[in-house]
């Protein structure tokens, strides 16, 4: 099933050219090239501190948070480049959805939760808003576990609940792309899998750039795998490829646990 | 051994220990401030004593105590009769005492002056007033009874008289400002208003007049009492406040009593330069400055503590605002106390005055210490508290829920107002309560900028507009060491003096649970999952 990048020949979402990052002194992305194909899954695998979160959080600025860090190069989203001055962070940030690691549910109510992107944006009529959430809390397969309970605090769900409630959220708002941080990193084995298959339900609507440090989950769900070694791309390609044939030394110590 | 000091077993007891320590001296504080308050409204019972050397003395025991030289045993009596007497209390030895009794017709009134008078009922003297009754005493209650409604009316009058008082004074004040700008060219508008108020005064004037000749009506009713010594004195109607018979009262009729003189300490005015009566000013007075003082200091304190975590950049400024707000919290209160006053009241109230009030100067309006000037010192004084609480609640939420809604599209203002605002809600409030329980309980400064020791008026009333910013109040706290201190009768206040202190500490306890209760509800719906 998975492809790689010369066989899909289509246009990329994402293309990343020259980017360097550095937060402070140190230079946490070194030169990085890299594009990312609509409707496919991307995963990024490396050792920690290799900057694949860091990349990741480049997509939708949530780097612009950190004081000290810098970005050259430049990120084209659908052609435009996103660190251009005049983009807009906010509708970029509501087309370019997230999921974090600790799965984060406001203190609000399941519904308010999920609609929350919805109301900030200035939706509030009702009917929109009660079929948005049936329509993204169904994508999210949690629908049926929640449906009764809506107005219950959100904080009172499992964490593998809780996650899909995040990932809902980030769909409610009908995101080109949706970006994971290490999503099942704190969850038990039978919500990864949940969420996994989550992934590949999603894979049809969303194009999805994945943060893992489980190579078995990168080799499961993506299409894509792009390996990073301290903040530089060592090598991308068809996940098959990767996981069977890398071209790269390092990718093959990697895979095999030989190092990281 | 070794082994049982390594297990940190000592330590846990050391601080158990420690808490069970403070436990017991809070204990202690309210016990001994309940149990000296509480019990000085049950009615006590009238001893008379026959001495030794002939005399004979009527009072309530108030203490009893061994002669530390002799060891003999001696009593304080509380003897009343002040003007009789000259004095209040009196130490008896046990050992002079010859006979004790308790007549059931002793009689106590509390008395509009000269404090309370203990003695026996001989008759009533009521000019054109057929009293029916049998003995003195019921005499004297149905004496009361028929004047009642009179007392009434003059109650009423003297409301009247405030209200004309308050025209003539606002009529007075329009004159003088159409004389300041020009006497020549208003002359019509003058004399006009001259007319209006003359008409005032002469009712104001004829209302007086009938209240004296109604006072003076009932002031000729008379109630002759003896004494224990033997002297007689008669007392006018109009002296006295209320009359017991305590040594022939069953157990409900006291405890009537006792609920009658809680009611008179919560809803009365104070009476005999604040050591009798009740509380009434001095409650509405602090819990009215605590409140304003919220309404000033909540805000800014919030404003200003998002403002230092969530904008402003964390550099040698910050730090620095940062340090002298946490200082300004621990700055004696009576230095805010002469700050308010050079600032507010001359600064900031002189400037009012020469603005919008020139034509009641010299005499000052807002130039003078009050109420808005007292709460917003105190509004100083606490909003450091909230400042440092509001900014360690923010700075408790975690990244993750600022990340999730930015990475949603929300802006950093709406992440604030929607999300980290209500998570921080419990926190503020624990900030509040702490700032409301210190302004409740702050006098020094106070006493600068707006306290007095008996305020005319409250602070609100029903004459427009209605909060009367301007006007001096009174406080629990300042009415504690006022009468406890400065009155002229110190041992007589003692009483009054816990009294006080229980509610001011009850006011500062139904506020912080108030408060504490709020904050709970909004804890139980704002904690944030652990997994």
């Amino acid at each position: 099933m998975a492809q790689s990048l010369e066989q899909t020949g289509s246009t990329p979402i994402l293309s990343v050219t020259d980017l360097d990052l550095h937060y402070g002194a140190a230079h946490a992305l070194k030169g990085v090239n890299l594009d990312m194909i609509r409707h496919q899954v991307t995963a990024f695998i490396g050792p920690s501190g290799c900057g694949k979160s860091t990349l990741l959080r480049c997509f939708n600025r949530m780097n612009d948070l950190v004081e000290s860090a810098r970005v050259d190069g430049s990120i084209r989203f659908n052609g435009e480049n996103i660190y251009d001055l005049s983009t807009d962070v906010i509708s970029l940030r509501r087309r370019i959805g997230m999921v974090f690691q600790q799965s984060n549910p406001f203190p609000k109510s399941i519904y308010e939760n999920i609609v929350y992107g919805l109301r900030i944006a200035g939706v509030n009529d009702k009917a929109t808003l009660d079929e948005a959430v049936e329509r993204s809390l169904k994508s999210a397969a949690i629908w049926n576990e929640v449906k009764d309970r809506l107005n219950d605090s959100a904080l009172g769900l499992s964490g593998g609940q809780a996650q899909r409630i995040c990932i809902a959220r980030a769909i409610a708002v009908n995101p080109e792309i949706i970006l994971m941080d290490e999503p099942c990193s704190a969850l038990d084995p039978i919500s990864t899998l949940k969420i996994e298959e989550l992934i590949e339900e999603l894979k049809s609507k969303y194009t999805i750039v994945i943060v893992t440090h489980n190579m078995q989950q990168a080799a499961r769900v993506s299409d894509v795998t792009a390996f990073f070694y301290l903040g530089e791309l060592i090598e991308v390609g068809g996940t098959r490829k990767i996981f069977t044939n890398p071209d790269k030394k390092q990718t093959e110590d990697y895979i095999t646990g030989r190092f990281g | 051994m070794k082994l049982f000091w390594k297990t940190g077993e000592p330590y846990v007891l050391a601080t158990g220990a420690a808490l069970a320590i403070i436990l017991v001296m809070s204990l202690t504080l309210v016990g001994t401030v309940m149990t000296n308050g509480l019990g000085y409204f049950w009615p006590r019972a009238l001893v008379k004593f026959e001495l030794k050397d002939g005399s004979a003395v009527l009072g309530q025991i108030t203490q009893e105590e061994k002669n530390p030289i002799s060891g003999e045993r001696r009593l304080q009596l509380k003897v009343g009769n002040r003007d009789v007497f000259g004095q209040d209390f009196r130490w008896i030895d046990e050992k002079g005492i010859a006979a004790r009794t308790t007549p059931a017709d002793a009689v106590l009134l509390e008395r509009r002056e000269h404090g309370n008078y203990f003695g026996m009922l001989k008759d009533v003297t009521a000019e054109g007033m057929a009293l029916t009754a049998a003995t003195p005493y019921e005499k004297l209650i149905q004496a009361r009874t028929l004047v009642a409604g009179k007392m009434a009316d003059t109650g009423k009058i003297k409301k009247q008289m405030s209200d004309l008082n308050h025209t003539a004074e606002s009529l007075r004040l329009k004159i003088q400002k159409l004389d300041y700008s020009g006497k020549e060219k208003n002359a019509a508008a003058i004399s006009e208003l001259s007319a209006v108020r003359e008409k005032k005064m002469a009712e104001f004037t004829r209302l007086n007049e009938q209240a004296t000749a109604t006072l003076a009506e009932i002031g000729r009713i008379t109630v002759q009492m003896t004494d224990a010594a033997g002297g007689s004195k008669d007392i006018s109607l109009t002296e006295i406040v209320a009359l017991q018979k305590p040594n022939s009262m069953s157990f409900l009729a006291k405890c009537a009593a006792y609920l009658e003189r809680v009611r008179e300490l919560l809803l009365d005015d104070p009476r005999e330069s604040n050591t009798e009566g009740g509380l009434f000013p001095a409650i509405f007075g602090t819990v009215m400055m605590v409140l304003l003082m919220s309404i000033f200091s909540l805000p800014f304190g919030v404003v200003a503590a998002i403002y230092l975590r969530e904008y402003a950049k964390d550099g040698l400024m910050t730090r620095m605002v940062r340090i002298a707000v946490n200082n300004l919290a621990g700055v004696p209160s009576i230095v805010y106390g002469v700050f308010g006053l050079g600032f507010f009241v001359y600064g900031v109230g002189g400037s009012i005055d020469s603005l919008f009030f020139p034509e009641r100067l010299p005499t000052p309006t807002f130039g003078t210490g009050g109420i808005l000037w007292s709460s917003l010192t105190l509004a100083l004084l606490t909003v450091p508290v909230i400042i440092v609480a509001t900014e360690e609640s923010l700075a408790s939420i975690p990244k993750g829920i600022r990340e999730g809604s930015l990475a949603l599209g929300a802006t950093k203002f709406q992440t604030l107002t929607k999300i980290l605002l209500p998570m921080a809600t419990p926190g503020i409030m624990t900030g509040l309560i702490l700032s409301m329980a210190r302004a409740a309980g702050e006098v020094a400064p106070l006493m600068i900028v707006g306290v007095v020791k008996l305020a005319p008026t409250l602070p609100f009333d029903t004459n427009f507009p209605f909060f009367h910013m301007d006007r001096k109040f009174m406080h629990l706290g300042f009415h504690i060491y006022d009468v406890g201190f400065q009155s002229p009768n110190v041992e007589a206040a003692k009483p009054m003096v816990f009294v006080t202190t229980m509610l001011l500490l009850a006011i500062v306890v139904v506020a912080s649970s108030t408060a504490i209760y709020l904050r709970n509800r909004m804890r139980s719906k704002y904690t944030t999952s652990t997994f």
